[in-house]
């Protein structure tokens, strides 16, 4: 994918299409976004990922101008925006909560923005019902909000944001209420505006799949802070927090302490246990307590003995099956959980491990990543 | 249906008589052939007849539904645009004040508010008229179509008006074409609220009119006091209808907008 080559953000001769600079904001004594700088670039299709309440709307809000920054600057194209109101920017929102006119039809909401900027009949009709066959709203054209479905009206604060085709398309939580293949469809539609108009997007979501499939950078925030900025792959394979590795994903974490420093190091984690041989990012000292954390798709399992670098020995606790996969909760020695996942490529009633079987898990010593904290 | 208990009945009975038997009479004697109100003398229009002809209860009409359509319009106008202003622009210093002081006409007695006007006009020389009236009628509707309109306000999703901004409207064109036609069931009831107060108000009129404008409650008091005639009856019984008439047509054009409503969503299912 072009995704690959898109990396503007790793060139120091990039201008972002948007400059955050040592934001604060507040509410109150509240703070909701807390001295946080990010730039953004153009054609970018950047995901803000977080638990509720984090502050992703109220990034999206002054980047719209319903907000004012309490400190700091945004800059859109260079220039400071702190003062230009929602309708004089060239940003366009779709809102968590839809907003959509309900004294208006679906076809009036869609060509509402057009028909602020021009007068011309044609090609308002001609934007509005190619809005209404990428949404596939057509049938429902002549609607009021109330007499449609909520994954409906999504569709249609899609629509009505997308329509103007505006530089900057804020997004948030543009796709939770609609079903799987739908979803689906509109994210590959999403990009496909993007290669086709160069639309530079931010979207907040909830979906780490749907983030994982669109997006060129991810941001996942913690109360009002940036805890990592980086590409998807980056984000699963190497998290910079616990915080992080925990928030996407599933993984394995188990707490344990430097034994031997050096480029491959050991993590004692448990009594009598042989160390968990892993590679630090950077250089650790003998006995700082650390953090493994491993993804169990990288971890396997196995009735005999594997020839891995790390193998433990422990007890099958439960299976979920999840059709394509199956994960594997097992305990080791002293208590320690942990998941492994395999593919099922052989039918169900071949599998060999159940419940209650003693079994070795293993994994190399690459397959994980130490974090300090 | 079901069916009533004797106290019931009775309660219902007694309380509707209470209210409507005063209007019964006095429509039933307006049709009275004789003069003397409370003497029966056979059916007859011809009281109708004579208000018609009646030049000064014509020009009594004209300046009611003058200062009426005049004052409910300025105050329909003022009253949106106050409960706006307070309930949009959040907490500004003395907010509280000025709500306070929005509503506070709503409990001064009439005489107090009328005297007060009276004495402003006089003080900055105005003659009394029409136009005086309409200015007193505004200032005291106006109250009323706030208490509707910021009432509908409060509960209105202001996110609406974002998305409005967002898609490039000016905040004014945002109020003309989003928050205005929204609110419009509550702006057109204030307005209805405002004429209805305009049309019977006594107190504040007698207070603001001068020789020029008599309006028709200034009429009918003053005429009363010669003694009842069947004439004023006749009035009073085309006033009723007149509101009859029209709570019924706005009641029929309500059902007929959710009827109309109802067929359009159930077409909009039939289309799928
Ligand atoms: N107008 C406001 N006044 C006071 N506090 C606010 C206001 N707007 C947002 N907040 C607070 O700021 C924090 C961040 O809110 P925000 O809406 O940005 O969250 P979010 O990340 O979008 O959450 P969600 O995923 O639930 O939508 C929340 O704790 C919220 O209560
Ligand atoms: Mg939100």
């Amino acid at each position: 994918m072009a995704q690959t080559v898109f990396a503007p953000w790793t060139d120091p001769a990039q201008k972002p299409i948007i400059e955050f600079r040592n934001v604060t904001k507040t509410f109150g004594d509240f703070t909701a976004i807390h001295d946080l700088s990010l730039n953004i670039y153009e054609r970018e299709f950047f995901a803000l990922l977080g638990p509720s309440g984090c502050g992703k709307t109220t990034m999206m809000r002054m980047l719209a101008g319903f907000e004012t920054a309490t400190s700091g600057d945004i800059f859109l194209s260079g220039k400071d925006i702190g003062h230009v109101p929602p309708n004089q920017r060239p940003v366009n929102m779709m809102f968590q909560s839809y907003a959509l006119f309900p004294h208006l039809s679906v076809w009036d909401n869609i060509a509402f923005g057009l028909r602020r900027e021009s007068k011309d009949k044609n090609f308002i009709g001609d934007r509005v019902e190619e809005m209404l066959r990428l949404t596939r709203l057509t049938k429902f054209a002549r609607r009021k909000p109330h007499q449609i479905s909520g994954g409906q009206r999504q569709r249609v604060a899609l629509a009505r944001s997308l329509a103007k085709a505006p530089k900057l398309l804020l997004l948030d939580e543009p796709l939770g209420a609609l079903d799987r293949k739908l979803r689906e469809q509109t994210q590959f539609e999403l990009m496909d505006i993007q290669e086709k108009t160069g639309t530079t997007f931010v979207i907040v979501t909830h979906d780490q799949e749907e983030a994982m499939t669109v997006a060129s950078r991810i941001a996942v925030m913690d109360e009002g802070n940036l805890v990592q900025v980086a590409t998807p792959a980056e984000i699963y394979e190497a998290p910079n927090s616990v915080y992080v590795a925990d928030f996407i994903g599933d993984v394995n974490i188990i707490e344990g302490r430097a034994t031997q420093p050096g480029t491959k190091i050991g993590i004692a984690w448990a009594e009598g246990q042989p160390p968990i041989l892993a590679t630090p990012a950077k250089s650790v000292e003998a006995g700082q307590s650390l953090h493994f954390a491993i993804r169990p798709e990288k971890v396997t399992i196995d009735t005999e003995r594997p020839d891995r670098p790390n193998t433990f020995r422990g007890k099958v606790i439960d299976i979920a099956y999840l059709g394509n996969i199956s994960t594997y909760h097992v305990e080791l020695a002293g208590g320690q959980m942990i998941k492994a996942q395999m593919v099922n490529a052989r039918r169900l009633a071949n599998r060999h491990i159940t419940w209650e079987d003693e079994v070795w898990v293993g994994f190399t010593d690459t397959a994980g990543v130490v974090l300090e904290e | 249906m079901r069916r009533f208990s004797w106290f019931n009945t009775v309660s219902l009975t007694l309380g509707f008589t209470f209210l409507y038997l005063p209007m019964v009479l006095l429509v039933f004697y307006s049709f009275n052939e004789s003069r003397l109100v409370t003497v029966w003398a056979g059916f007859s229009t011809k009281w109708y007849g004579e208000l018609l002809r009646d030049q000064a209860f014509l020009d009594a009409a004209w300046v009611t539904v003058k200062v009426a359509v005049f004052s409910s319009t300025l105050a329909t106008i003022l009253g949106t645009m106050a409960a706006y202003v307070l309930v949009r622009a959040g907490r500004f210093h003395g907010r509280t004040l000025f709500s306070g002081m929005i509503y506070a006409p709503l409990v001064m007695p009439e005489v107090i508010t009328g005297l007060a006007l009276l004495l402003l006009f006089i003080g900055i020389n105005l003659d009394r008229g029409v136009f005086t009236i309409v200015l007193a009628h505004t200032t005291f509707a106006m109250c009323y179509v706030s208490v509707v309109v910021s009432s509908r306000l409060t509960t209105f999703d202001r996110s609406l008006e974002e998305a409005a901004l967002d898609l490039g409207c000016s905040p004014f064109e945002a109020f003309r074409l989003v928050t205005l036609p929204i609110i419009a069931p509550a702006v057109i009831s204030g307005w209805l609220l405002a004429f209805t107060l305009s049309l019977d108000d006594l107190v504040i009129a007698s207070f603001t009119t001068g020789p020029s404008a008599t309006t028709l409650p200034i009429k009918i008091f003053s005429a009363v006091r010669l003694g009842v005639s069947p004439q004023i009856n006749a009035l009073s019984t085309i006033m009723i209808a007149i509101v009859t008439i029209g709570v019924i047509t706005a009641s029929i054009l309500t059902k007929r907008a959710a009827v109309a409503q109802k067929r359009d969503e159930q077409a909009a299912i039939r289309a799928e």
